[in-house]
């Protein structure tokens, strides 16, 4: 599914990323752990495509891909997906039009017709339910005076609107409550297909509890120093993260 | 070509065109004609150094010469047939004008309720003597050239008369048609009454049908009475020959509720003024605008609230949307005299910027003689936010198609407030086709002369 080889990024003169190495299976849940600082968000907008990160060495393929040679709106299409820790707010830009567009964009790059008006709100009241998002919000302006909750709601509600391939959940359990924290788990869960991947980066247990990954990484200073099974969440948990600052000193 | 060599052209034209001037309109509007003139021959043309036209040079678009024409000429083809309003779902009363002269092939109104009055500015100068006698001139300001060039040089228009206590269902739609071989300098003037507890709504569209230049001063005079109600929508769609410098002066009696919008679609150079005088108490008035602009167009909005009375409310929002090396001019002045307590006046000009060559001057003027009102001002020039653009392509949207939802989102505020929901949807549906780079403003007209 993604293959990131000695990944290196920057934003101005400051490397962020310093050889990221993963290989994500499809039907793994993959979570990225670490403390502030350590590159998370850096490497979930550099394959989502964000522009203001320099690449400036490895290889990302998605499926065989080259991903870093798309821009951002061709690898949404191709099938990642990003879930935003801050979701932003787009004064004027109707949800539902935003989300027709996007879903008939995706339609389009498959070489399939637009979506007809009738079948579009059957399927936007479907994916809706599933992450019990209010159908009021539908008619507001994407993500304007939003909650956080239902920012993050949001979030979910798109992907399963848009049906990634992969999907990666930047810091999706900050700020939000313990309902809303359930039913967004419970929302990637139920989307959740053998053949789909996710990433979940996260900084606490907390959503790991909820969704539960195959493969656990420590991503610190740029790079990802420790892979293990989901025990290493309750590890770190109970430890914090100094324990492997310290074991990275002494080798 | 100096300012004095344009006011001295328009001398001899006055002089040269006396007897012409003076047909067939009533006495007073001749009177007013002589004292707007030997004003406009003290004060000329004005140019940068006038405070109020900094931002628009009116002497560089009444250098070139034009063709001035004294009379009504006859079109060789009925307008009617050429042009057709495509406002689906809209039944309007319309009313041609051309060149700045009522049409005189307008189709007769059905349907008017008793006493509605539609017809030529000359005719009810002398058929409608009284009505035309108590209001023409009078809400004006001479405060520029401009008006006085346009009360000196007027002959036609329209008048529209809404008697007493009579809601006029239907939108009257007045089409501005500009056509002709040469270029043409046109004068138009037109006079709108709303008797008390009386509502109409008007739709006004500015079309050049030919590919000449034309240079257009025109002054619509609008008197809302005691509690009437009216909408005043003005739709700007002409082309980059063409310069239009429109004056609107309103005057609302007490508890009457306008509504004033704007939207340039397009033009060479747009100046327009739009004045409202709040003069009885618990007026309410609502002004709103919006400019597209791109190649090297130049759109200036001058307005002008006073709040004459007291307990009166004013909200006014101007919004634009500029390209390549198009300038744009917005000044937003509000006036509330010493005794107008309770006002409420607020004010809000907000541009995007969408190439590195465009230039915005945005000026709010705000002067306030009473003590007890709430007002308020902000002015903003700014460019497509990042973010939310990564936002709508990380969704799988094109970056081109993600810009165009941004901008379109900017200005649908403006669109919303329109109150008619067939032409709020089809203004809606200019402005996409305008900001999609397609044309628009040829698309009603059967000439298709430019394609």
């Amino acid at each position: 599914m993604l293959e990131i080889k000695d990944l290196h990024a920057k934003v101005g003169d400051k490397e962020i990323l310093k050889g990221v190495n993963l290989v994500v299976k499809p039907g793994e849940v993959h979570a990225i752990m670490g403390p502030n600082g350590a590159g998370k968000s850096t490497l979930s907008s550099v394959l989502a495509g964000r522009e203001v990160f320099d690449v400036t060495k490895g290889e990302v393929h998605f499926q065989g891909k080259d991903l870093l040679a798309l821009p951002a709106e061709d690898r949404a299409r191709e099938g990642v997906f990003m879930s935003f820790q801050y979701p932003v707010e787009i004064p004027g830009v109707n949800t539902v039009n935003f989300l027709k567009t996007a879903v008939n964009e995706h339609r389009k790059y498959k070489g399939l017709e637009p979506l007809a008006a009738g079948a579009f709100l059957k399927l936007m009241r479907e994916k809706q339910a599933l992450v019990e998002m209010d159908a009021k919000l539908m008619n507001r302006s994407v993500n304007e005076g939003f909650s956080g909750g239902e920012k993050k709601k949001n979030e979910i509600f798109q992907m399963a609107m848009l049906e990634p391939k992969l999907s990666i959940l930047d810091e999706t359990d900050s700020g939000l409550d313990i309902d809303a924290l359930r039913i967004v788990s419970q929302g990637v869960n139920t989307l959740k297909t053998p053949e789909t991947s996710t990433i979940v980066i996260t900084h606490y247990q907390r959503l790991l509890d909820y969704i539960v990954p195959d493969v656990v990484h420590v991503l610190y200073d740029g790079r990802i120093v420790k892979t293990a099974g989901r025990e290493l969440v309750a590890e770190l948990e109970e430890k914090g993260y100094d324990w492997i600052k310290k074991e990275l000193e002494e080798h | 070509m100096s300012v004095e060599k344009i006011n001295k052209d328009f001398q001899d034209l006055f002089v040269q065109g006396k007897e012409l001037l003076y047909n067939g309109v009533n006495d007073l509007m001749n009177e007013k004609r002589e004292i707007a003139f030997n004003r406009f021959i003290e004060g000329g043309i004005p140019d940068k150094k006038n405070e109020n036209y900094k931002n628009t040079d009116l002497s560089k678009i009444y250098e070139r010469d034009y063709n001035v024409v004294l009379n009504y000429h006859r079109q060789d083809v009925d307008l009617n047939d050429v042009f057709t309003c495509d406002v689906p779902n809209l039944d309007t009363h319309l009313v041609l004008t051309t060149n700045g002269w009522y049409y005189a092939r307008n189709h007769e109104l059905s349907g008017l309720p008793d006493g509605v009055i539609v017809c030529s500015l000359q005719e009810a100068s002398i058929k409608h003597k009284d009505l035309f006698e108590k209001h023409y001139g009078k809400y004006t300001i001479s405060d520029n050239g401009v008006t006085d060039l346009n009360t000196a040089f007027a002959q036609d228009g329209y008048f529209i008369y809404v008697p007493e206590n009579v809601i006029l269902e239907k939108t009257i739609q007045i089409v501005n048609l500009m056509r002709a071989n040469a270029d043409l300098m046109s004068f138009q003037r037109n006079l709108i009454i709303i008797g008390k507890n009386s509502q109409a709504k008007f739709m006004v569209c500015d079309h050049a049908l030919s590919s000449v230049n034309f240079l257009s001063n025109n002054l619509t005079e609008i008197c809302a009475e005691e509690n009437a109600v009216v909408d005043y929508y003005q739709l700007q769609s002409q082309t980059l020959k063409c310069s239009l410098v429109d004056s609107v002066f309103v005057n609302q009696e007490k508890n009457s509720n306008v509504l004033n919008h704007t939207v340039t679609l397009y033009g060479g150079l747009i100046r327009n003024n739009i004045f409202t005088k709040l003069s009885g108490e618990n007026a309410e008035n609502h002004t709103y605008g919006m400019y597209l602009t791109d190649s090297v167009q130049h759109v200036d909005n001058y307005t002008y609230i006073d709040h004459a009375s007291a307990k009166c409310f004013s909200k006014e929002n101007f919004k634009g949307v500029l390209d390549d090396k198009s300038t744009v001019g917005f000044t937003g002045r509000i006036e509330v005299r010493p005794d107008s307590q309770q006002t409420e006046a607020y004010q809000n000009n907000n541009n995007l910027l969408i190439s590195d060559d465009a230039k915005v001057f945005t000026k709010p003027q705000l002067v306030i003689d009473a003590d007890d009102v709430k007002c308020s001002h902000g002015a903003t020039v700014g460019q497509i936010d990042e973010d939310a653009l990564f936002y709508l392509r990380s969704r799988g949207i094109g970056a081109k198609e993600a810009r165009m939802m941004m901008v379109f989102a900017f200005t649908n505020e403006i669109i919303g407030k329109i109150r008619i929901e067939p032409i709020r949807e089809r203004v809606a549906q200019l402005v996409e086709k305008r900001l999609r780079g397609e044309d628009s403003h040829c698309d009603a007209c059967k000439l298709q002369c430019n394609k």
